[in-house]
């Protein structure tokens, strides 16, 4: 066994061009395998992470109101009473999308304008910079007054403390600015970007929106837990009042990242297989030389078997220099992939990191290739009759 | 020297080319005992090769027996041959047939490796053997850096590394001068003096002058079976 082994490494080095252009092969197999999983599971990743930034306990829910069939802020409320240890928080949240809103002769056409409740902050996990959030009293007096983003704070009127108790006309009415909510995007504080919204009480949206309907509603549960009974009760209440489920809907992130999880899983498996495909040819390659080797060897075959090898001693010694061969281009492959995963990581500016299933499959499938396809070739040698291969010179 | 070393009774070697039987070997009934030096002779295609072929265990019998040391070899399995080479036949080839990526001492010691012997006393028994042959120095040389006759020296160091019962001489001076050719022969008289039994395989009648006992084949029969001054009055003018 010893001795296969140090015939091997021998019979490698004997022909190194040779067997570095057959570990070629295993080599970018496995770096293939190791790069494209890494880089995906490294880049899905952090999707995920955004979405659980996010909030994993946020839940959405949209409808399609009528006048005869409606879900209204009284009926959520209603089911928070009901359910006062499930949730967190909840929000309507109606958008202004036609909204005319100026600040002096400055026109804001890029900023996003919604009605919401006092808990939005909380349920977006924004914190007030300067003033203070709008309070339960502004939604239920329906008050005049508004808490903007920084992007507005700063572009429109300077900074954020000067921005308070300002007014912004909405439609023409003047909405006094109570608060400020902190930077969110450093990265994208433009036009149309994170910072660049209004909130005012949903109370007021509504009266000033098209048909006074709510129909959207965000809410964030104490407990990823519960997640699945809000989503299953919101779902029953919503079907007593529409009798038809393409009228609602009831969205969790949690239940989002579960399925980008799985869907990541998939892609995942999918792009192994096809890098998988790349170590199959490479096993071809080893085959292909075993053969030849062994077609060049048939005299060194011939007089071994002459002095008294049997046929599993010659057998050992093709399939361990083809498992050897592969291993080598396994281990040579394993390191390529994983730096080259840190470094295209590095590129992609996403925390990629060799996956461990990966490395150790694609070493495995390597050992494998090597034992699988240089068998054939090993069987001719071992079975080589020992005097037609005295013959051949 | 209850049984011979060597035993055939009624072999054949039938060979099928295309619509037609071949008989290399016709009818051989041969017996070959202990300590004897033995030259089988015969011109190309006479069927001598696939006679030392059978007699070597490379190959098996159409029909008939053919008993190597008492075992019948026509029943065995190609690992069983494998074996009964290895631990009773030591062969010496025209074209020597050593591995030449492997050193001198890594050639001597194959049969000993494939007979399982362990890694110190398969040195040290090849070391013996090269130093039979006079090549110990040149141990850890390769066989490409050896003249033709060292080279056909370490292949006799080789085959007499495992003690075999037999040693199988195929032409061994086929590929050298005549200089080299005596000193090979010369040691194969030596190695038969000291109690080795060896059958040789030549086409030329004044090598086979050298053995004891002279075994001619010609269209796969055995046409003269006898001792060499009776071989050498009947066959040496017409060679």
């Amino acid at each position: 066994m010893l001795q296969s082994f140090k015939l091997a490494i021998k019979a490698i080095l004997s022909n190194k061009v040779r067997s570095l252009l057959t570990m070629l092969g295993i080599i970018i197999g496995v770096a293939a395998v190791i790069i494209l999983v890494s880089i995906v599971a490294g880049y899905m990743g952090q999707m995920v992470e955004q979405f659980e930034e996010m909030g994993v306990n946020k839940i959405t829910i949209n409808c399609r109101n009528m006048n005869t069939r409606h879900f209204d802020d009284s009926d959520i409320y209603t089911f928070w009473d009901e359910h006062p240890n499930w949730i967190d928080g909840i929000s309507p949240s109606v958008s202004l999308n036609s909204a005319v809103i100026k600040s002096g002769n400055d026109n804001l056409d890029s900023t996003s304008i919604i009605g919401v409740s006092e808990d939005y902050a909380k349920i977006q996990k924004y914190t007030i910079e300067e003033g203070r959030n709008l309070v339960y009293a502004d939604v239920a007096g329906r008050s005049s007054v508004c808490v903007v983003g920084a992007y507005v704070a700063n572009t429109f009127y300077g900074s954020s403390d000067k921005a308070l108790e300002d007014t912004v006309k909405i439609n023409g009415k003047p909405f006094t600015i109570v608060g400020v909510v902190e930077t969110q995007d450093e990265d994208n504080f433009d036009e149309g970007g994170t910072d660049d919204f209004i909130w005012i009480p949903y109370t007021v949206a509504t009266k000033m929106g098209r048909n006074g309907f709510i129909n959207n509603y965000v809410l964030i549960s104490s407990d990823t837990v519960y997640t699945d009974d809000i989503t299953n009760e919101l779902k029953t209440k919503l079907y007593s009042i529409f009798k038809n489920e393409r009228l609602y809907n009831v969205m969790a992130n949690s239940s989002i990242i579960k399925q980008l999880n799985e869907s990541i899983g998939t892609l995942t498996a999918m792009l192994a297989g096809i890098a998988g495909i790349s170590l199959l040819v490479a096993g071809i390659g080893v085959m292909n030389i075993m053969l030849v080797s062994v077609t060049e060897r048939t005299r060194e075959i011939g007089i071994r078997k002459a002095l008294g090898a049997r046929q599993g001693v010659i057998m050992q010694q093709f399939v361990i220099e083809a498992a050897v061969t592969s291993t080598i281009g396994g281990v040579m492959g394993i390191i390529i992939g994983a730096l080259a995963t840190k470094s295209i990581g590095a590129m992609m500016d996403i925390n990629a990191n060799p996956t461990v299933w990966a490395v150790i499959l694609s070493f495995g499938v390597s050992v494998a290739i090597g034992l699988i396809f240089g068998y054939v070739p090993a069987k001719n040698a071992a079975r080589l009759n020992p005097i037609d291969a005295l013959r051949t010179d | 020297m209850s049984h011979p070393l060597i035993e055939m009774k009624n072999e054949y070697k039938i060979y099928i080319m295309g619509t037609e039987q071949v008989y290399a070997n016709d009818n051989i009934n041969l017996k070959i005992y202990r300590g004897e030096f033995v030259a089988i002779v015969g011109k190309s295609g006479s069927g001598k090769s696939t006679l030392m072929n059978i007699i070597g265990a490379l190959d098996k019998p159409t029909s008939g027996k053919y008993f190597l040391n008492g075992r019948d070899t026509s029943t065995m399995t190609d690992d069983e041959l494998a074996d009964i080479r290895n631990k009773t036949i030591g062969f010496i080839f025209q074209q020597y047939n050593l591995l030449p990526k492997l050193t001198l001492l890594e050639n001597v010691e194959l049969p000993l490796l494939y007979a399982g012997v362990k890694a110190s006393e398969r040195r040290r028994r090849a070391l013996e053997s090269l130093g039979r042959v006079g090549l110990k120095e040149k141990y850890s040389q390769y066989p490409n850096q050896l003249s033709g006759g060292q080279q056909q020296r370490v292949s006799i160091a080789r085959a007499l590394a495992g003690n075999p019962s037999l040693l199988l001489a195929d032409e061994p001076t086929g590929a050298l001068d005549s200089k080299t050719s005596r000193e090979v022969l010369n040691f194969l008289k030596q190695l038969h003096s000291e109690g080795n039994t060896i059958v040789m395989i030549t086409h030329d009648n004044a090598i086979a002058l050298e053995a004891k006992r002279v075994v001619r084949i010609h269209d796969g029969k055995i046409i003269f079976d006898g001792d060499t001054e009776e071989y050498a009055a009947k066959f040496q003018t017409r060679n």
